[in-house]
C-alpha cells in the first residue's frame, strides 16, 4: 500500500441537543477546524465523503445537503450511508487511487428523530420491524446470548459503564461524563434485560471530520503526520437469526486483516491505545475478544483486571466511547479521531503515556453486523 | 435590522404525517405466511450446497450463494436461545398504537431449522424464563389472520 496519513481532525461537542445548528451547519464547523488543524485550505482537498444516512436525516440524498458545508463545490463529492469509520475507508481509498487529500466528514442528530422508529427501520419490515425490535432491544438480545454463553454478570459489563464514563470526565467533547459505581448501574432504570440505563450510549447530536492525505499534502501539514498502518473491514449476515450474536466473527476477520497489513502479530503487546465503539457496555469486553486482545469469554476479565483502564496495559476507550456520546455514524469517526489524537500526544488529561501505535474500531448494522478496524501509528 | 444573532428563539419544523410504504413479500415470504393461514405450520427452506434448513425461507444462502428452491415443513416448536424483557414503549409501525409494555422478544431455533427464528414470548416474568426452554407457537383464529408476522401471536413456554 502506498502511505497515506490523517494530517487533519475535528469535532463538535456531542450534546443531547443542537438547537442552534442544522446539518450543515455543524459540517461546516468541522469542515473549516479539520483544514485548520491540519493547516490546509479547502483548495488542497480534491476529494469529500460524506458520512450520512436518510432515515435518520428524514430527508432522501442526505449526503447531498451538506456538500457545500463541506467544501464539496466542484468537487468529486460521494456518500457513505454508514458508520465514519467507513467512510474513512472509502476516503483512504480515494487516495490511493490518485486523489491528493480527502476530507471525510459525517454528522448525525438523534435529537430529531425518534430513535425507535429510525433503528427499527434498519430491521426486515416483513418479518421483524412489526415485532418491535429495534437497536436496544437487538442490543439487549446480544448481551443475553453473550451472558448465556460464557456464564458473564451484569456486574461485569457495569464495569465498562464505570470506567468509560469515568474516562469521560477528562474528554471536554463528551455528552455524559460521570463519576459512578458499579452499583450505580445496577439499580439504574430497566431499559431492556440484561441492559440498564447506564449500560446504554445517549442520544446525541454532533458531527466530525478527518482529512487523509498522501505523502504529497502530509508533508506540508502542519501537524505531524499519523500515518495508516493497516485497515480492513468486513461484513457477516444481516439477519440476527443467521448469526451467533456471542461471536463477533465479522470483527476478528476485519482484525485479522487490520493486524497483517500493519504487521501486528500480538495486538496486547503490539497496540498501545484502543478506541472502540461500545454503544452498549457488554460490547466492550465481545468486541475486545473479536480484535483477538483476548480469548474469546475473556474480555470481561481483561476488563476486571484493570487492563483496559488508564493505566492499564491497554487503555480502552480514553475518550469515554460511545457510551459517554453516540452520534450514531459520527461515532466511529470520533474513535478514528480520538486514537489519532492520542498518537500525536495531543489528547490532553487523558493522554495515555507513549503512543505509537492506536487502533480504532466502528460497526454498522445491527448488532455489529459489519466491522471496520484501524491501526494508525506516528512512524511512516 | 438586528445583527443580533443570540437573542432569537430557535425554531423547528415538524412533519407529522407518515411515509406510507407498501412492501412486496414475494414468492418465498408469501408462501411462509400462507402455509400459516392453510395449515398453522411454518415452512424453511433447504440450501442444496450446505443442507442448512432457513425459516423464515429465502432465496439465497449467504455461505454457499447457491440458490435455494427446496422447501421444508418444520416444527411449530423449538427452543429458546436468548431473549429480552423490554420495559420501554415501542409504537407499532404497522398499528401505530403502543405495545404494552413489558413484552418479551425471544431468540428461537425452531425444530428442524438451522438458524434462528424471532418473535414474542408470552412471559415476562424474570424468574420464570430461561435459555432453553421449549416454546411452541401460538396462532391467531384463521379468521383473523391477515398474511403477516401477526399471525403468530406469540410463543408460549412448554413447561
Ligand atoms: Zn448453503
Amino acid at each position: 500500500m502506498d502511505k497515506a496519513a490523517i494530517v487533519g481532525v475535528a469535532q463538535t461537542r456531542y450534546e443531547r441537543r443542537k438547537k442552534d445548528q442544522i446539518f450543515a451547519d455543524m459540517v461546516f464547523d468541522v469542515t473549516r477546524a479539520a483544514l485548520d488543524d491540519a493547516g490546509l485550505t479547502i483548495n488542497d482537498i480534491d476529494s469529500v465523503v460524506t458520512c450520512s444516512n436518510d432515515f435518520y436525516d428524514g430527508r432522501t440524498i442526505s449526503g447531498m445537503a451538506v456538500g457545500d458545508a463541506a467544501g464539496g463545490m466542484d468537487k468529486n463529492i460521494s456518500t457513505v450511508s454508514g458508520d465514519g469509520t467507513f467512510g474513512a475507508f472509502y476516503g483512504l481509498m480515494r487516495v490511493l487511487s490518485g486523489y491528493k487529500a480527502t476530507i471525510v466528514v459525517a454528522h448525525y442528530k438523534g435529537s430529531e428523530g425518534d430513535v425507535k422508529i429510525t433503528t427499527n427501520g434498519m430491521f426486515d419490515p416483513i418479518f421483524h420491524r412489526f415485532l418491535g425490535i429495534e437497536a436496544i432491544s437487538a442490543a439487549a438480545l446480544q448481551a443475553n446470548a453473550y451472558m448465556n454463553l460464557y456464564g458473564l454478570t451484569e456486574e461485569q459489563f457495569a464495569e465498562v459503564s464505570v470506567k468509560n464514563h469515568g474516562n469521560a470526565l477528562n474528554n471536554p467533547y463528551a455528552q455524559l461524563a460521570m463519576k459512578i459505581t458499579v452499583a450505580d448501574v445496577m439499580n439504574s432504570k430497566k431499559i431492556a434485560d440484561p441492559l440498564k440505563l447506564f449500560d446504554c450510549c445517549p442520544i446525541s447530536d454532533g458531527a466530525a471530520a478527518i482529512i487523509i492525505a498522501g505523502e504529497e499534502i502530509a508533508a506540508r501539514s502542519k501537524k505531524k503526520p499519523v500515518w495508516i498502518k493497516g485497515v480492513a473491514h468486513c461484513c457477516e449476515s444481516y439477519l440476527l437469526g443467521d448469526r451467533d450474536l456471542a461471536k463477533p466473527v465479522a470483527l476478528s476477520e476485519a482484525a485479522r486483516k487490520a493486524y497483517a497489513m500493519a504487521g501486528i502479530k500480538n495486538p496486547l503487546r503490539e497496540i498501545d491505545v484502543a478506541e472502540i465503539l461500545e454503544a452498549f457496555s457488554y460490547m466492550e469486553p465481545l468486541w475486545l475478544e473479536g480484535l483477538g486482545f483476548c480469548k474469546p469469554g475473556e474480555g470481561a476479565t481483561l476488563i476486571g483486571k484493570g487492563v483496559t483502564g488508564m493505566g492499564g496495559r491497554l487503555p480502552v476507550n480514553p475518550s469515554g466511547g460511545a457510551l459517554s456520546a453516540n452520534p450514531i455514524l459520527v461515532a466511529g469517526l470520533a474513535r478514528l479521531i480520538e486514537a489519532t489524537l492520542q498518537v500525536r500526544g495531543e489528547a490532553g488529561a487523558r493522554q495515555v503515556d507513549k503512543v505509537n501505535t492506536a487502533l480504532a474500531q466502528g460497526f454498522n448494522g445491527p448488532c455489529g453486523q459489519s466491522h471496520c478496524v484501524w491501526i494508525i501509528g506516528g512512524k511512516k | 435590522m438586528s445583527a443580533d444573532n443570540q437573542k432569537p428563539e430557535r425554531l423547528e419544523a415538524t412533519f407529522a404525517f407518515p411515509m406510507l410504504y407498501e412492501w412486496s413479500i414475494g414468492l418465498y415470504g408469501s408462501r411462509f405466511f400462507q402455509e400459516i393461514m392453510n395449515n398453522k405450520r411454518f415452512i424453511g427452506i433447504k440450501c442444496p450446497g450446505c443442507g442448512k434448513i432457513y425459516v423464515p425461507p429465502r432465496r439465497v444462502c449467504g455461505p454457499c450463494f447457491k440458490e435455494l428452491t427446496e422447501l421444508v415443513p418444520l416444527s411449530d416448536t423449538g427452543v429458546l436461545t436468548a431473549f429480552s424483557v423490554v420495559n420501554y414503549p415501542f409504537i407499532d409501525p404497522n398499528t401505530g398504537s403502543r405495545r404494552p409494555i413489558p413484552y418479551t422478544y425471544g431468540y428461537i431455533q425452531l425444530d428442524g431449522a438451522d438458524n434462528i427464528f424471532s418473535h414474542i414470548i408470552n412471559e415476562t416474568d424474570l424468574s420464570r424464563i430461561k435459555v432453553g426452554m421449549k416454546v411452541r407457537a401460538v396462532f391467531k383464529d384463521r379468521a383473523e389472520m391477515k398474511g403477516n408476522i401477526e399471525d403468530i401471536k406469540y410463543f408460549e413456554l412448554i413447561r
